[in-house]
């Protein structure tokens, strides 16, 4: 067991972290904007529209996310000239936006469930208030829905963005040589499992504790009693218009 | 930052140090039942049949030489790139995944007498420029004189140039790349052949490099008709001395088991044998 090794091992995998962090904000990013769709359209009481987002996140909660990453680079691999016939190709043929397609479609299931819960705790007496102020429909979800219901989901979203970064991982298994991807590799020429792997997990632990850190400080600022410099002046009921 | 890598590297060097000293050596007698692991994804060496079986001509020699040893085997399949660590922390005793003897592994794990002497070759789609690489039909010694290895490697590197190729990760295929073609070739490691071969399908890969017997059994079959080998025949130096038994180091006993058998297996001819069968070709080049 040797100190100078598992500096140089850290200072490797190191050099994966750029592509893990790429591949987990991608993924974050569209993912989150695929689940807020997801979620407004399972709760929009229209079933053309509920009844496609419920079958969506049934197929993609119910199957493991690896499979996922296979059927899309793998297995649509397969069918290059339908693809190249549609102009597609030269985007499933690369294993980047594969990984990033299949994660995002994945956390996009799993996180509008979680917005689902988060619109689901929104009193309806706030709901009434707020058309009672002669809000419309789109300004109530912006001031009223939407940031009560974020408040509400945030902790359990926090739980989602840590499962992604980690998911990155599977990426290795497409040829994206991310943190994971470059251990192995060292694994496979240095045969040292344990140091190897120890060194990886490492960093992993250091990119959950920074990601749950910032899920609690933004937590904290969206929180009702967070001391504000200002107090809001007392209007009681606005609808933005200047009057 | 430094401290706390510093830190960190010193608890889990602790930690390790724990786990390392957990495996001792045992007694060194005959043992009456052994575990084989193999890869199960390599054929014709060894695989995975769709009935969930595993075959190949490791698996037939695994038998063939368990008999000679007189001792019951279990063959189990494992991954390729776990192989060699889990061997050492005693998953299993001995590994037939037509794996070659090379320095890097024999710091780690011992071997017995090869089985099968070995060579790499280039899989390329056939209306694919690089059908006509330089060199097809001839064998570079990679061991041999420098500048003759220069001289054949040079126009195909040159050929290769900004080229994806396929590799299985942690194979002497993807050293052998690392060493001679890196500044030409993009090299893309996969988990298993089989899934390099759909990325060449696929395109995604301008081509692969693995062993010659797994690629001429892979170019037999009706879905690569679209494909050959191009370039020469690769042997020597990251490819070894030959396809052998891994068995840990301290095993020594096992390593004579296996040695014996081997050498017996190879002077009746069932090597040969088995290799006719699976390869259609003769091992002793």
């Amino acid at each position: 067991m040797d100190l100078s090794f598992m500096q140089a091992t850290l200072l490797t995998l190191l050099g994966g972290l750029p592509l893990t962090l790429h591949l987990t904000a991608s993924s974050i990013l569209l993912g989150g904007a695929g689940a807020l769709v997801l979620a407004l359209m399972r709760t929009s009481g229209i079933v053309l529209l509920s009844a496609p987002a419920r079958a969506y996140v049934f197929v993609f909660r119910g199957t493991p996310l690896l499979i996922q990453l296979f059927m899309i680079y793998y297995g649509l691999g397969q069918f290059r000239p339908a693809l190249q016939d549609l102009g597609l190709w030269s985007f499933f043929r690369d294993p980047y936006f594969c990984a990033v397609l299949a994660m995002a479609m994945n956390t996009a299931a799993y996180s509008s469930e979680i917005i689902r819960g988060g619109l689901a705790s929104v009193p309806p007496g706030a709901l009434e208030a707020a058309s009672a102020c002669g809000m419309r429909p789109l300004m109530r979800l912006r001031r009223i829905v939407l940031p009560l219901a974020i408040r509400q989901a945030l902790p359990a979203y926090g739980n989602e963005l840590v499962l992604m970064a980690k998911a990155t991982s599977l990426a290795s298994t497409i040829t994206l040589m991310e943190v994971t991807g470059l251990a192995g590799k060292m694994i496979a020429q240095t045969y040292r499992a344990v140091e190897i792997f120890a060194c990886a997990g490492l960093i992993y632990l250091a990119l959950t504790l920074i990601l749950t850190r910032a899920v609690l400080l933004l937590e904290w600022w969206l929180s009702p009693r967070r001391p504000r410099r200002q107090p809001a002046p007392p209007t009681i009921c606005t609808t933005g218009e200047p009057a | 930052m430094k401290t706390l890598i510093l830190a960190s590297t010193l608890l889990l060097a602790a930690v390790s140090a724990t786990i390392g000293s957990a495996a001792t050596a045992t007694a060194q007698t005959k043992p009456a039942a052994i575990t084989i692991a193999t890869e199960g994804a390599y054929e014709p060496w060894n695989f995975t049949t769709p009935g969930g079986k595993l075959d190949g001509l490791e698996i037939d020699l695994a038998n063939d030489l368990c008999a000679r040893m007189a001792v019951r085997c279990t063959i189990v399949a494992q991954d390729w790139d776990g192989l060699i660590p889990a061997l050492n922390a005693r998953k299993f005793d001995a590994i037939m995944a037509s794996m070659i003897v090379t320095e890097k592994r024999l710091a780690v794990i011992g071997f017995s007498e090869p089985y099968a002497p070995t060579a790499a070759a280039i899989m390329v789609e056939k209306t694919s420029p690089l059908a006509r690489l330089p060199g097809t039909g001839t064998t570079v010694d990679l061991g041999g004189d420098p500048a003759k290895v220069k001289a054949a490697l040079d126009p195909i590197a040159a050929q290769l140039k900004g080229k994806s190729i396929g590799t299985q990760t942690a194979t002497s295929n993807t050293t052998f790349l690392e060493k001679y073609l890196k500044d030409s070739v993009t090299v893309r490691e996969y988990k298993t052949t089989e899934q390099h071969d759909l990325d060449l399908q696929a395109g995604r890969i301008d081509g692969v490099v693995a062993q010659k017997s797994s690629l001429t059994a892979l170019l037999a079959k009706p879905d690569y008709q679209a494909f050959t080998l191009a370039g020469p025949t690769f042997v020597g130096d990251v490819f070894g001395k030959g396809i052998a038994v891994g068995l840990r180091k301290d095993d020594t006993v096992l390593k004579e088991m296996f040695d014996k058998a081997i050498l017996a297996a190879k002077a009746d001819g069932t090597i040969d044998k088995l290799a006719q069968k699976w390869l259609k070709t003769s091992l002793m080049n």
